[in-house]
């Protein structure tokens, strides 16, 4: 072998070692326990829950990979897991994808409803909101914002507000790991958290120049 | 005690006026809460729970007419001091990995015949009617004040027990997708204005788990760590299991281990 391709091959196997190791995949939370783990969690209930309760311990393949990976898929999985969550976005019979700020606000700031069980749940009909705050700064006089999710202040005044930004806007709160698997996000519409109606409002809440996202 | 109830009245009060003033410029919001929790602790109501639970301990009851002075939290009959700080671990004598509240009821019922139904049937306060485990369990927990969290989990048991905790831990479902990973898996995070620890660090896990028991302002009573995790479950919109499941203990275990050498500071008050 020539120098020169010894060289080259020593560099390749360094790189393959190097890339090797980046990719070890982590070890899934559980291990070797992971299946016990699971009876374990799940025999934890009381058994005299109403069925409907209790289906909100199923996981769909989303969730299931995203846990095992914890939530930092290797890209052909998390790539998988997007075109996945992308085909089940629905939108609002009548197309419109804007709809009015004034409702958006309210339901971002909304953090109540869906608790279930015994001690403290929530009345039937409490409404349901998409606790946007939570994670998200939006309106500048909000001040009690949380930082898990990025500022989306100004979202519309940085983004505008062309189909392709409303479509986006739209896609990402009715299912937001169809672009990012794996995110801490919610997926709104999918869980019928939201209606597509309510996402249209909170996307007039992002877009709408009048609104104080961006208005402020 | 008076004078104890004096503080705490006043630490009340002066939280009240210090809360009203949070709705300052952003940046200034975290000095103020930590501020608040400031003033809350020149006057933790946990103090008078302490000091029930006490009397409790020493207290002959149940069918048996017998105290708790001989229960062993995995240092030996009535030792108390730095118990709450190495649990959960395994006991040999249940062959379970008990957590400090599944060790608690175990003495009640052994020692002094109580049924577990009976003595588990009040595991949390409600307004008016207070919670013999409570108090308990924050009298427990203050002899560990000081004292560094211990739990390597190095018993096959307790190992196993720390990664079905870590399994739940990353555990997704749900209508709202949570797990306990996303809100707690992440340095520097609030929610709204509460700050989030890094639940999978020692730093995180140990700022969270030394203040437990602790006093909730919010919900007016101290709160053990299976009510706070219980209702963890509740806020990801699950189910809530059941007082002293295994999940629970093993979800305990986990974050012990994680915050192990962390000094305890209990009781503790939060918002």
């Amino acid at each position: 072998m020539k120098p020169r391709y010894a060289l080259f091959g020593a560099l390749a196997a360094i790189i393959a070692a190097s890339s090797l190791a980046q990719t070890k995949p982590v070890e899934p939370p559980g291990g070797k326990y992971a299946k016990e783990a699971e009876q374990v969690f799940r025999s934890s209930f009381r058994v005299d829950n109403p069925k409907y309760w209790m289906s909100r311990l199923e996981q769909d393949e989303t969730m299931r990979l995203c846990a095992q990976y914890r939530d930092n898929p290797p890209r052909k999985i998390g790539t998988q897991l997007e075109k996945a969550n992308l085909a089940t976005i629905r939108y609002p019979v009548e197309g419109k994808l804007i709809g009015e700020w004034k409702e958006g606000e309210k339901l971002a700031a909304v953090g109540t409803g869906g608790h279930i069980g015994f001690i403290q749940p929530d009345p039937p009909g409490r409404l349901r909101g998409g606790n946007c705050y939570a994670c998200h700064q939006l309106a500048q006089k909000e001040v009690a914002y949380g930082t898990i999710g990025p500022s989306l202040q100004h979202y519309g005044k940085t983004r505008g507000n062309s189909d392709e930004i409303v479509k986006y806007t739209y896609d990402k709160i009715y299912n937001s790991n169809a672009f990012t698997a794996c995110t801490n996000m919610p997926r709104f519409g999918l869980h019928s958290w939201l209606t597509p109606e309510q996402i249209t409002h909170i996307v007039a809440f992002l877009l709408d120049p009048e609104s104080p996202v961006n208005k402020d | 005690m008076i004078q104890a109830l004096i503080r705490t009245v006043l630490g009340v009060v002066v939280a009240g006026a210090c809360i009203g003033g949070v709705a300052a410029q952003d940046s200034k919001v975290a000095d103020e809460l930590a501020k608040y929790r400031e003033a809350l602790a020149d006057g933790n109501p946990a103090d008078l729970l302490e000091v029930k639970g006490e009397a409790l301990w020493a207290e002959k009851r149940g069918p048996r007419n017998a105290s708790l002075e001989q229960c062993d939290l995995g240092l030996g009959p009535g030792k108390l001091e730095g118990a709450y700080a190495q649990l959960p671990r395994y006991f040999a004598d249940t062959r379970k990995v008990m957590d400090v509240e599944s060790r608690l009821v175990h003495c009640m019922v052994t020692l002094q015949g109580f049924k577990q139904e009976e003595v588990t049937r009040q595991w949390f306060s409600k307004p008016g009617k207070e919670s013999d485990i409570e108090a308990l369990v924050t009298f427990i927990g203050a002899k560990s004040n000081g004292k560094p969290i211990n739990v390597p989990a190095t018993h096959p048991e307790e190992q196993k027990m720390a990664k079905i905790g870590e399994y739940i831990f990353y555990r997704r479902s749900g209508p709202q997708d949570f797990s306990c990973a996303i809100c707690h898996g992440q340095d520097g995070k609030r929610i709204r204005l509460q700050e989030l620890g890094n639940l999978t660090t020692r730093e995180g896990a140990g700022m969270a788990m030394k203040t437990w028991p602790s006093y909730r302002v919010s919900q007016g009573a101290v709160w053990t760590m299976q009510r706070r995790l219980i209702d963890c479950m509740r806020q990801a919109r699950w189910p809530e299991p059941n007082y002293l499941a295994d999940s629970i203990i093993a979800l305990e275990t986990f974050l012990q281990k994680t915050a192990t050498g962390t000094v305890m500071e209990t009781p503790g008050i939060k918002r």
